[in-house]
C-alpha cells in the first residue's frame, strides 16, 4: 500500500500542475517569480485567516464541538474571503500566474501532510472512517489547485475588462466549493459537483484566455504554431 | 567605496545588477565551527552581500547616451536579465535546503537529542524554567556573535597587513574538514540509516575521491558546475551540523542576532565587512572568491593582466574565509572588445548555511510539513526581495536580514498559528 498509494496519489495531486509549470513557466525566469510570489501571497492569506480563526477559538467555548466547527466553518469562508482579496491584489501587479503560484501552495498545505502519511504504516479508515481518504483527498487536490489556476485567469481578466460580475461570480464559486467540502465523507456529493465546477471554470477561463473552438481545431491537429503554449506570451 | 573612473570604461554593457567597480569582492565571512572535541575550525557566517561598489555604471557608458532608445524595450531586456539571475540564485538555495531537509527527515541522527554542545553555546536548555532557559540561549547567541565579530575583526586584520599565507592556511585547514570529515561523519550515518554494510576500503576510497575533487575544484580550478555542487555540499554539511550542535532555542535567537550583526556588519560605515571589502577594492583584488558561490564563470580570456595573476594567486585563500560573502555580481575582466559576457550573481556560502539551518529546523521540530513549505518561500522571496534591492541600489548588500526575517516571522506563526487550523480542516477534510 505505502509506496504505490504514496506516488500515485502524488501523482495525481500534482501532475497536471507541474506539467502546466514545466510547459508554461519553467521557461521563463519572471513567470517563476512571480509563481513564487502567488505562493507567497497565498500564505499571507492563510495566515491571516488562520489569526482571527484562532483568536476567535481562543475566546470561545472549547468544550462544544458544534461550536468548534462553526467557527472552522467561518475560518474557511473568511480564508476564501481573503484569498480572494489577495487574488486581486497580485493580479494586479502580476499576471495570471499568480494564480498557479496559489494553486500549488493550496494545494501543497492540503495534501502534503497526508502524502507523508501515506508512506508510513498504517490502516486507512480503521475506526470506520472512509477508506478512501487519499485518493479522494488527491482528486479534490489537483481540482483545487486547477480551479486556481482558472480563477486567475478569469480574475485577471476580468478585472482588465472592468466587468465585476465575473469577479463576483469567481469569489462565489471559490465559496461553493470550499463549502461543498463540508460534507466530506460524503465524496460524491463534494467531489462530482467540484469537478464540474472545474469543467465550466476551464472553459470559460479558456474563452478569456483568448481560446476558441477554431483555435482548439488548430492546436490539436498541430496546425497553428502560434498557438504553441510555449511560445504565450505571458499575460 | 569608489569604483575608479577607468574600471567604468571597461563595462559597457547593459545589465540591471552590475556593479561597475572593480573586482567583485564578495562580502567575507571568516568560518567559525567547532566541533565537540574542540578542533578549531572555522564558522561560516552569512551575508549576502552585493558587491559591487557604487552604481552599475557600466550601463551608465553605454547607455547614457542612448536615454531615448533604452526605454520599454530596455527595461524590458533589464527585467529579464534581473529575472534570469534572481533564478540562477533561487535554483542552488533550493539544492542546499532540499538536501538539508531530506537528510534530517530520513537520518534521524540529526535530530537526536545530543548533550553535547558546540564550545561556543556552553549553557545548556535543559533548565527547568522557561525564563532560565530563555536566558541560557540569549546567553549562547551573546557568546557565538561575539566569536563571529572577533574572528571577523581578526581576519580583516590579517588582510589587511596581507597575511595571505595564513589566511590560506586556515582556510584550506577548514574546506579539508569539511569535504574530509563531516562527509565521512555523514555518510556513516547514512549508511546506519538504510543498514547498508560497506567496509573500510570502499568508504576510505569514496571519501578520499570526493574529497580530494572538491579541494580541488574548491581551490584550483574545476568545471564550474562540479564547484557550484560541492559549494552547494559544504554548505548543507555545515547546516546539518548546526541543527544538530545548536540547542534549540539557541539556534532561533542565534538566527535572528545573526541577521542583524550582518546588517550592521556589511552596511555601517566601520563594519568589518564593508572595511573588507574597501580594503580589497583598494588593492584591487577579490576576496576569497572560492567560497562565494557564483552563479557564472568569470571570463578572463585573452586578459593578460596583473590583475589577473593577483587574482588567481589569492583565489585560494579566500576559498574558506568568504563563504560568508553577500550576493554580488561578477565583474568581468576584459576589455570592451571581448565577447560579452554573462556576469552572473554572486551569493556567499554563510547565506546558503543559515538558510537551510531555518529550514531545516523548521522540518526537524514537528514533523510538520506545512511549516517547512512555509519557511522555504518565505526565504525565497525574501531573497527576491533582496536582489531587487541589489539591483536598485548597486551595492554590497547583507542576503540574511529580510530572508531570515521573513523565515522566522513564517515559521512561528505557521507552527503556532495555521497548523491548527490546517490540522482541523485537514481532519474533517474541509477544503479552502
Amino acid at each position: 500500500m505505502t509506496a504505490s498509494v504514496f506516488f500515485g496519489c502524488t501523482f495525481i495531486a500534482f501532475g497536471p500542475a507541474i506539467a502546466l509549470f514545466l510547459f508554461t513557466i519553467a521557461r521563463e525566469p519572471l513567470r517563476v517569480i512571480f509563481l513564487i510570489a502567488g505562493a507567497f501571497f497565498w500564505l499571507v492569506s492563510l495566515l491571516l485567516s488562520s489569526l482571527v480563526w484562532f483568536i476567535s477559538v481562543q475566546i470561545s467555548n472549547k468544550e462544544s464541538a458544534a461550536q468548534q466547527k462553526g467557527l472552522l466553518i467561518f475560518g474557511v469562508v473568511l480564508c476564501v474571503l481573503l484569498q480572494e482579496t489577495f487574488l486581486g491584489a497580485s493580479t494586479r501587479t502580476e499576471n495570471t500566474v499568480s494564480g498557479l503560484g496559489f494553486g500549488f501552495m493550496s494545494g501543497a498545505f492540503s495534501v502534503v501532510n497526508i502524502l507523508a502519511d501515506s508512506v508510513g504504516p498504517g490502516t486507512v479508515g480503521i475506526h470506520g472512517d472512509s477508506q478512501h481518504y487519499f485518493l479522494s483527498s488527491a482528486f479534490m487536490t489537483m481540482a483545487i489547485i486547477l480551479l486556481h489556476m482558472f480563477w486567475g485567469v478569469v480574475f485577471f481578466d476580468a478585472c482588465e475588462k472592468q466587468r465585476w460580475w465575473a469577479v463576483g461570480a469567481v469569489v462565489a464559486s471559490h465559496l461553493v466549493v470550499s463549502c461543498l467540502t463540508f460534507q466530506n465523507p460524503e465524496y460524491v456529493n463534494s467531489l462530482v459537483p467540484t469537478y464540474v465546477i472545474l469543467l465550466l471554470m476551464g472553459v470559460w477561463a479558456f474563452y478569456s484566455a483568448g481560446g476558441s473552438l477554431r483555435n482548439l481545431k488548430l492546436c490539436l491537429t498541430c496546425k497553428d504554431k502560434d498557438f504553441l503554449l510555449a511560445n504565450h506570451r505571458p499575460r | 567605496m569608489n569604483a575608479s573612473d577607468s574600471d567604468e570604461d571597461v563595462y559597457n554593457e547593459r545589465t540591471a545588477l552590475v556593479p561597475s567597480e572593480t573586482p567583485a569582492v564578495p562580502s567575507y565571512r571568516p568560518d567559525d565551527l567547532s566541533m565537540p572535541d574542540d578542533l578549531p575550525t572555522q564558522r561560516a557566517k552569512p551575508g549576502l552581500s552585493r558587491r559591487g561598489g557604487p552604481a552599475a555604471v557600466d550601463g551608465s557608458g553605454g547607455g547614457g547616451g542612448s536615454d531615448q532608445e533604452v526605454d520599454a524595450d530596455d527595461e524590458e531586456l533589464t527585467l529579464k536579465y534581473g529575472a534570469k539571475h534572481v533564478i540562477m540564485l533561487f535554483i542552488p538555495v533550493t539544492l542546499c535546503m532540499a538536501v538539508v531537509v531530506a537528510t534530517i527527515k530520513s537520518v534521524s541522527f540529526y535530530t537526536e537529542k545530543t548533550d553535547q554542545q558546540l564550545i561556543y553555546t556552553p549553557f545548556t536548555e535543559n533548565t527547568a524554567s522557561v525564563g532560565r532557559r530563555l536566558l541560557n540561549s540569549v546567553l549562547n547567541t551573546i557568546i557565538m556573535i561575539s566569536v563571529i565579530v572577533v574572528m571577523t575583526i581578526f581576519l580583516v586584520v590579517l588582510y589587511k597587513y596581507r597575511c595571505y599565507k595564513f589566511i590560506h592556511g586556515w582556510l584550506i585547514l577548514s574546506s579539508l574538514m569539511l569535504l574530509f570529515w563531516f562527509s565521512f561523519m555523514y555518510l556513516g550515518e547514512v549508511f546506519k540509516t538504510y543498514n547498508v554494510a560497506v567496509d573500510y576500503p570502499t568508504v576510505g576510497v569514496i571519501i578520499w575521491n570526493f574529497g580530494a575533487v572538491g579541494m580541488i575544484c574548491i581551490h584550483w580550478k574545476g568545471p564550474l558546475p562540479l564547484q557550484q555542487a560541492y559549494l552547494i555540499l559544504i554548505s548543507a554539511l555545515m547546516a546539518l551540523v548546526f541543527i544538530k550542535y545548536l540547542p534549540e532555542w539557541s539556534a532561533w535567537v542565534i538566527l535572528g542576532a545573526i541577521s542583524v550583526y550582518d546588517l550592521v556588519a556589511v552596511l555601517s560605515p566601520k563594519g568589518p565587512l564593508r572595511m573588507l571589502v574597501e580594503t580589497a577594492q583598494e588593492r584591487n583584488e577579490p576576496i576569497f572568491p572560492a567560497l562565494i558561490y557564483s552563479s557564472a564563470m568569470m571570463w578572463t580570456v585573452g586578459m593578460a593582466s596583473p590583475m589577473e595573476a593577483q587574482r588567481s594567486e589569492h583565489q585560494s585563500d579566500e576559498e574558506a574565509e568568504q563563504s560568508g560573502g553577500g550576493v554580488e555580481p561578477e565583474r568581468r575582466q576584459f576589455p570592451e572588445d571581448e565577447l560579452e559576457e554573462d556576469r552572473g550573481v554572486k551569493l556567499g556560502l554563510g547565506d546558503f548555511i543559515f538558510y537551510s539551518v531555518l529550514v531545516g529546523k523548521a522540518a526537524a521540530t514537528g514533523g510538520d510539513w506545512n511549516t517547512t513549505l512555509a519557511c522555504f518561500v518565505a526565504i525565497l522571496i525574501g531573497l527576491c526581495l533582496t536582489l531587487l534591492l541589489l539591483a536598485i541600489f548597486k551595492k554590497a548588500l547583507p542576503a540574511l536580514p529580510i530572508s531570515i526575517t521573513f523565515g522566522l516571522v513564517f515559521y512561528f506563526s505557521t507552527d503556532f498559528l495555521v497548523q491548527p487550523f490546517m490540522d482541523n480542516l485537514a481532519a474533517h477534510q474541509f477544503y479552502i
